[in-house]
């Protein structure tokens, strides 16, 4: 037995709804739960309102959309908790308790209903030397530039797959990089397949024209992508190959990303069932838990669009008088056709399946390479001889890509599902009375 | 919390050497501008850097005012900050 912990005192929250995530599913969700009249909290692992896709340069301009979002749910009375990340979910009745660490301090939050809008991550093919300093995901290429990064007068290749790959190159071109290639594993019949489908949605075309716009010194390749890359303690430079030639480009930075995978760890955790390998959801977006719902890119790539089309969706069911509008559910079936096409069109070519080698470094916290793990008959029996997907990131990096390359089904998902102290594990909440509340309206009818 | 005005600039130290940056960027973005390769060292000893950006990957970590296995991604510079990364002296 281990000697007992010395607890640490939690901050206790009381909500009606406690929503997972401030990306734009979940600012839609709570805003219109708030709107409502219910006391609604909103836990957030970034730094600002407005998840991955409207992160926004520091005092630079916010998109449009994102402020009339960001203001409404300012209004709209929903608390927002950055710097926050789930730890754990206790069910008990009708209550739901969870734990999170909020910025190394423990905080409990208590709620009747939890929408789940965690978003999604980027999934990663491990290949030789993507562990190399100078590598990075698509996405996090993106964030780094928003966050204060200057990537100018660096040698930078984008390489995946994905609608992604056009606004990163974009922005990397804008700020300054030398863009010298944009590489597209998919075919290009399948990515014009998909551009002609877009006349439906002529915002968009003009969108990715204008992003194309920005890069158009730069070659922007279909049918290719890297299969290693080379340097000593940083990246140095990277090979590619288009199935029929392979040759080599230095470079500084490779942004590489093959698609993005929905952040269902929580979801698993509460024991909601996935499709798929994203949350399940009807047509009231409730998973199959009782009282949990979820919306956005956890319960399927979708884009900007539809998430804040779900997230409506469910602020309202949870609403004392809920009430969902016709053609906000019309327009979610349109934008769920769109995302399939999308889906479809950047479909992962079978040669990206022989992308790593046996000594490629596939779990990345613990350095276990693809050798040690690919005769293994599932992921448990890996984890258990090679501890793959154990380390801080618990799989979230490796596991997608290994799942994809050896068709591994998940592993159970048990708490703490982040790293968190053990002063935040063993917290304790002093006593109720003491422990500071945020809400202090009732809203007694609203929630029964 | 948005921090305005671009152009405030504030002190951090990073593996004992000082140096200014914009108030706003990450602790990322501060280390990726000064040109570190291992913002830590994996359990074999390879430099890593930031890969998400977002808190999911933690290949990021850096010691933070005496914190380990901060995620430097998650993390806005405040003036005074000491950042210790795992590039060798």
């Amino acid at each position: 037995m281990m000697a007992p912990l010395a607890g640490t005192d939690a901050t206790l929250i009381v909500a009606d709804v406690a929503v997972i995530g401030a990306g734009p599913a979940g600012i839609a969700a709570a805003t219109r739960a708030a709107e409502s009249g219910l006391r609604v909290v909103v836990l957030d692992r970034g730094l600002e309102t407005g998840g991955q896709i409207w992160r926004h340069m520091s005092g630079g301009p916010v998109p449009r959309i994102a402020q009339h979002w960001i203001a409404q749910l300012s209004r709209s009375g929903a608390q927002v908790i950055h710097g926050t990340s789930v730890v754990d979910v206790q069910h008990e009745d009708a209550e739901f308790e969870i734990l999170a660490d909020s910025s190394g301090s423990a905080l409990r939050v208590r709620a009747g209903r939890i929408i789940l809008a965690t978003g999604a991550r980027e999934l990663f093919i491990p290949f030789d030397g993507w562990t190399l300093p100078g590598v990075m995901g698509i996405g996090g290429a993106q964030a780094l530039l928003k966050s204060g990064a200057s990537f100018a007068g660096k040698r930078v290749i984008v390489a995946g797959s994905g609608p992604l790959m056009l606004p990163v190159a974009a922005s990397l071109a804008n700020s300054g990089a030398k863009l010298i290639l944009v590489a597209e594993q998919a075919r290009r019949s399948a990515v014009m397949r998909f551009a002609a489908g877009l006349w439906r949605a002529p915002a968009l075309v003009a969108q990715a024209a204008r992003y194309r716009a920005r890069f158009l010194s730069t070659s922007y390749s279909t049918g290719t992508w890297v299969t290693a890359a080379h340097g000593a303690d940083r990246l140095e430079s990277v090979t590619i190959t288009n199935g029929r030639r392979t040759w080599r480009e230095a470079v500084d930075v490779l942004c590489t990303g093959y698609g993005l995978v929905p952040n269902i760890e929580l979801a698993r955790l509460l024991g909601c069932e996935t499709r798929d390998g994203a949350i399940a959801v009807d047509a009231q977006q409730r998973t199959t838990v009782a009282n949990v719902l979820a919306v956005g890119e956890a319960t399927g790539i979708g884009g900007e669009p539809l998430s804040l089309i779900e997230g409506e969706i469910a602020g309202s069911v949870v609403s004392p008088r809920a009430r969902i509008s016709d053609a906000l559910l019309r327009k979610r079936a349109a934008l769920e056709i769109a995302a399939r096409r999308m889906l479809d069109a950047f479909a992962l070519r079978q040669e990206l399946r022989s992308l790593p080698t046996a000594g490629t470094i596939v779990c990345r916290c613990e350095d276990v390479s693809y050798g040690a793990v690919k005769d293994a008959v599932c992921a448990r029996q890996a984890k258990l001889y090679t501890r793959v997907g154990m380390g801080p990131c618990q799989g979230r990096t490796c596991m997608p890509g290994l799942d994809f390359l050896l068709a591994w089904q998940p592993d159970t998902v048990r708490p703490p599902i982040e790293p968190a102290l053990v002063s935040v594990l063993s917290s304790e909440l002093a006593d109720d009375a003491a422990a500071s509340i945020l809400f202090n309206s009732s809203v007694g009818e609203a929630y029964q | 919390m948005a921090i305005n005005g671009a152009a405030a600039e504030l002190n951090i130290v990073v593996d004992d050497q000082r140096i200014r940056v914009a108030a706003g960027t990450t602790v990322a973005a501060a280390l990726f501008n000064l040109g570190t390769e291992a913002f830590r060292r994996s359990v074999s000893g390879e430099a890593r850097g930031p890969v998400c950006g977002m808190g999911v990957c933690f290949e990021c970590r850096v010691t933070i005012d005496s914190r380990p296995h901060q995620r430097a991604c998650l993390i806005a510079v405040a003036d005074g900050m000491h950042i210790r990364t795992a590039t060798e002296a």
